[in-house]
């Protein structure tokens, strides 16, 4: 079957566990302010290919995984193609190459279901932890993504939580104890990776002539992002 | 046979012939654990090497050259004895009378070497100019020989580097053997062969082999002298590991105050020393410290090897390099691997001594090699940007187990074979001549058959082969012809009296040929067949520039349309060369490798149908074109190895940069996903890789203000470079190249 893809990455070594055949699939429903990759969100752009063709393309790269690496899909929001999904992590796994998707978490239609039911991992973005924030700056409630983890945790699979660290907006200790809290109640959670906020996305803005809402924000520092590491171990 | 230094090895045959190998096998021990175990510098390594660094900074403040001793040849026993700080050095040795001092070496050819005293501002003196008046070297042997035609393909820099005005370099001594034997059984040995040709017919062949054993055997006998001025006899076999290591070294010193060769590569010692080290730790006489200090001192001395060169020369090769290199690692025939401990303290020297191109140390790269020495070789790379790893699953059926690289990529079995270098061909430069049926537009001069421009509005692909075969069948015939010159005359005028003492007798012998610009005609020819290609013709009527519209594949994207056309291309040459006899029966093998010369073939080189401007710098060696990687790193690496290692013998480069956030957000995962892309790719059957860890921000500071990274080491192309010793226009083609980042 056939699917939209913004691009293919075919060394992700930040994109779940071991070295990732990464795809970037195409098309978006949120519109997160600190989103770096707006060129992925219109559905109608990127490349038609065909789920066969991405899995014989991730095959080539067999000898590189090693135990632990294998396929991401990343977007954009993988989720919203989800038979397509499903079809390339089926095709996957029959070649014996793991399974990862990077989601934001979507709404539990049956399809999306079918596509967890291949997945072996899921990097599930939880960009803020409360629910002001979450319909300012991405767009939905927050319930979407727990709901999701929810089902997740219900069905036992492995989960990675992310979060992108913007200055004023989520880099405080309270946002951590939160985050913290979150992965403790749900079993499925075995770690959580927080991500410094980036702006060399700029560009893409720029190209895209629209404007990038977080732009007067500043990157965290290296020590920022240790101290909030640092709380989230010990928490 | 017995010795008394010998005393606490294995027996084997390695007794009663001249077999490193069998030694090695016997008695080495191997390691398994991690790095765990090393020591770092002594107070007196750092004190020794603080005064290395400061020679280092003089010798930059001089222009790239310290001292030029303009009055005395070259040779093992023409300079009094030199050191850097006698009393506290544990292993002596220099090449000249002082450290960083250059000899003149005009065996080769005198030109080049008038020109490098006069471009540091030196003369040669009137006593080497009256020595060598009457005497010929190889130089003007091969310009006595050289056709016309012959003599235009190397002034349009259609073939470039050639040796014919240097030593060729490419040879590696079994420097081991003198440690192991000691000189007088060498020499015993050399005379054994000697008389055995008595009882053959004098033909050409034994003749010249008759003379050549003369030869090697003076110069055994000087060996011995020139390590006497040092207050050693080297006569006997070593008998600890200082003396091992002292011993080997004195060889390799013998071989490059002989010899100015391009490439004057070391073999693999270290696991040959950790046999005298353990012998030594299990006799209690020596302690883990001692023996990193010896490898320290060791390589300290590596570090400051010398020859002279030109500018030009330079500019081919850049960064004053002598590729020392040194294999480290690899595994067995048996099975066990042959990492030891000592494996790991020389990769240790590039922290105990600090980041550095030399020696150029080569990972011979296996799956099976021991979890923990992968990490290390990983970690040392992130770290340092100074090894490089080629593929000993794909070598070691080839030349077994005791092979080492010569130079960058080109594998040899330890005094058994050598090779007759022969740099390369400019592969896209030929492509633009056969389109303009034998006309260079770079050099106005005509070449090759004579034929029609091509005509038309749109190149074809088919058309467009069919010459290109026909022209790769000329330059190949003419290619050997040269090669076969210049190797005879090097034979007779500048013969490597030492390095030849130190192989078998019956020696194997490769002639190695190269080609540069594989990947813009990869991506040329694949934009003649996927793309349009209109020529662009000139007032002259030749087609000095293309217009290329539509999408083509890239070479470097993973994608078998244009790789395999990469592929097919080395194959079409090589098998072109093996149609014309080699002198000496030597084995045709092929690289794709250009040093830094990727740089100055594309200067000479007009645009190409790619899209790559006249002028512009090539890809170096087997690498894809610059930022034309569309699909990540592992895509590109992919690309290169689908280039098979049975057409390119001689090796393929391929030069791999990545940001270390790309790689992981720590040093575990760093070195994790580092050993996962080197057992991937390897298992994919590539060759070679050098791997840089590092971002472009760093290369552009060092670019705009030297002075802030002095010992900047980066790996360019087969070997590493200071960054601040590469030309200008060197520094900016390495930053411009891709750096794998992560998106």
């Amino acid at each position: 079957m056939m699917g939209r893809i913004h691009s293919i990455q075919s060394l992700g070594a930040l994109d779940g566990p071991g070295i990732r055949f990464t795809v970037f699939l195409q098309g978006c429903d949120l519109r997160c302010k600190c989103c770096h990759n707006p060129d992925t969100w219109n559905m109608n752009e990127g490349t038609e290919i065909s789920a066969e063709e991405i899995v014989k393309k991730a095959v080539r790269y067999k000898e590189y995984f090693g135990e632990k690496g294998g396929i991401t899909l990343s977007g954009g929001e993988p989720l919203l193609q989800p038979e397509f999904v499903k079809e390339i992590f089926t095709l996957a796994k029959a070649e014996g190459i793991n399974t990862c998707l990077d989601t934001s978490g979507a709404p539990l239609t049956q399809k999306v279901r079918d596509a967890l039911s291949v997945t072996d991992r899921v990097l599930l973005d939880i960009k803020y932890t409360n629910d002001e924030q979450y319909l300012e700056n991405v767009g939905c409630r927050m319930d979407r993504p727990l709901d999701f983890l929810y089902y997740l945790n219900e069905n036992g699979i492995p989960v990675t939580l992310r979060q992108v660290i913007i200055p004023t907006l989520n880099d405080t200790e309270e946002n951590i104890a939160l985050l913290s809290e979150i992965s403790h109640n749900y079993a499925c959670v075995d770690g959580t990776e927080l991500l410094p906020f980036k702006k060399i996305c700029q560009v893409k803005y720029d190209n895209l002539g629209i404007e990038f809402p977080l732009a007067h924000l500043p990157e965290p520092t290296k020590q920022q992002m240790q101290l909030l590491e640092t709380q989230l171990m010990n928490n | 046979m017995e010795h008394k230094n010998w005393n606490g090895f294995k027996n084997g045959v390695w007794q009663d012939e001249i077999n490193v190998r069998d030694f090695i096998q016997q008695n080495y021990t191997e390691y398994k654990g991690d790095a765990s175990f090393l020591e770092g510098a002594t107070p007196r390594t750092e004190a020794l090497m603080k005064k290395i660094q400061a020679l280092f900074a003089l010798e930059r403040q001089f222009g790239g050259v310290l001292d030029i001793d303009t009055a005395t040849v070259s040779s093992l026993t023409a300079y009094s004895p030199g050191y850097i700080d006698k009393e506290n050095e544990l292993i002596v040795g220099m090449q000249t009378n002082r450290p960083l001092k250059r000899g003149v070496n005009p065996f080769g050819g005198m030109r080049m070497v008038r020109q490098a005293c006069e471009a540091y501002g030196y003369k040669l003196s009137k006593k080497v100019e009256e020595e060598f008046r009457f005497r010929t070297t190889h130089n003007d042997g091969v310009f006595r020989a050289y056709t016309d035609e012959m003599r235009k393909a190397r002034k349009c820099h259609v073939i470039t580097g050639l040796p014919d005005a240097y030593g060729r370099g490419r040879i590696i001594g079994d420097y081991r053997r003198v440690a192991l034997y000691g000189v007088d059984r060498l020499i015993e040995e050399k005379k054994k062969d000697k008389k055995t040709l008595e009882t053959m017919a004098f033909d050409t062949v034994n003749i010249r082999i008759d003379e050549e054993l003369y030869q090697q055997i003076a110069f055994l006998g000087y060996l011995k002298e020139m390590a006497a001025m040092y207050g050693f006899d080297i006569s006997e076999p070593a008998k600890d590991a200082k003396e091992a290591i002292q011993w080997t070294y004195f060889a390799y010193l013998g071989a490059i105050k002989e010899q100015n060769g391009a490439a004057m590569s070391l073999g693999r010692v270290a696991t040959f020393f950790d046999i005298y080290i353990e012998r030594d730790i299990k006799n209690g006489v020596l302690i883990e410290e001692d023996a990193q200090e010896l490898l320290d001192d060791f390589v300290m001395k590596l570090r400051i090897a010398r020859h002279l060169r030109t500018p030009e020369y330079n500019e081919l090769f850049g960064g004053d390099p002598m590729w020392i290199t040194e294999a480290v690692g690899g595994m067995g025939e048996d099975g066990r691997t042959l990492v030891t401990k000592s494996s790991f303290r020389i990769l240790n020297t590039l922290y105990t001594l600090g980041p550095s191109p030399e020696p150029n140390l080569t990972v011979l790269w296996s799956k099976a090699l021991p979890d923990g020495f992968k990490r290390f070789c990983a970690k040392v790379s992130a770290d340092t940007d100074s090894i490089q790893y080629e593929n000993d699953d794909v070598m070691r059926p080839i030349y077994g187990d005791d092979y080492a690289i010569a130079c960058c990529v080109s594998a040899m079995k330890i005094g058994k074979q050598m090779q007759f270098f022969g740099a390369r061909c400019n592969l896209a430069k030929l492509l633009l001549i056969a389109i303009n049926g034998g006309y260079d537009t770079t050099s106005g001069m005509h070449i090759g058959p004579q034929m029609p421009v091509m005509k038309g509005d749109k190149l074809d692909y088919d058309e467009v082969m069919k010459r290109f075969d026909v022209y790769i069948e000329w330059l190949s015939r003419l290619y050997v012809n040269t090669m076969n010159i210049i190797h005879y005359m090097h034979d007779k005028y500048a013969y490597e009296k030492i390095q030849m003492a130190l192989h078998d007798t019956d020696v194997e012998r490769f002639m190695a040929f190269g080609i540069a610009g594989l990947s813009v005609v990869a991506d040329s020819l694949s934009a003649i067949k996927y793309a349009n290609v209109k020529p662009v013709v000139d007032s002259n009527g030749y087609i000095s520039s293309f217009e290329t519209t539509g999408e083509f594949p890239k070479y470097g994207n993973d994608d078998d349309r244009v790789d395999l056309i990469a592929k097919d291309m080395t194959h079409k040459v090589i098998t072109e060369l093996r149609k014309t006899k080699t002198y000496r029966g030597a084995i045709h093998t092929l690289s794709v490798l250009t040093i830094t010369s990727n740089v100055m073939y594309g200067k000479n080189t007009g645009a190409t149908p790619d899209g790559r401007k006249a002028s512009a710098p090539f890809a170096p060696g087997a690498n894809p074109m610059h930022n034309r990687e569309e699909n990540g790193a592992l895509a590109s690496l992919n690309s290169v190895a689908k280039i098979s290692y049975d057409d390119c013998r001689d090796g393929i480069s391929n030069t791999f940069t990545i940001t270390p956030q790309a790689l992981g957000r720590n040093e575990d995962e760093i070195v994790t996903n580092l050993v996962g892309i080197l057992d991937g790719y390897f298992a994919k059957k590539a060759h070679h890789i050098n791997i840089n860890v590092l971002n472009r921000e760093t290369l552009v500071k060092a670019y705009e203000d030297p002075e802030l990274y002095p010992n900047l080491t980066i790996r360019v192309s087969g070997y590493a470079v200071n960054f601040n010793k590469l030309s200008r226009e060197q520094q900016r083609e390495v930053i411009s190249r891709t750096f794998h980042h992560s998106v």
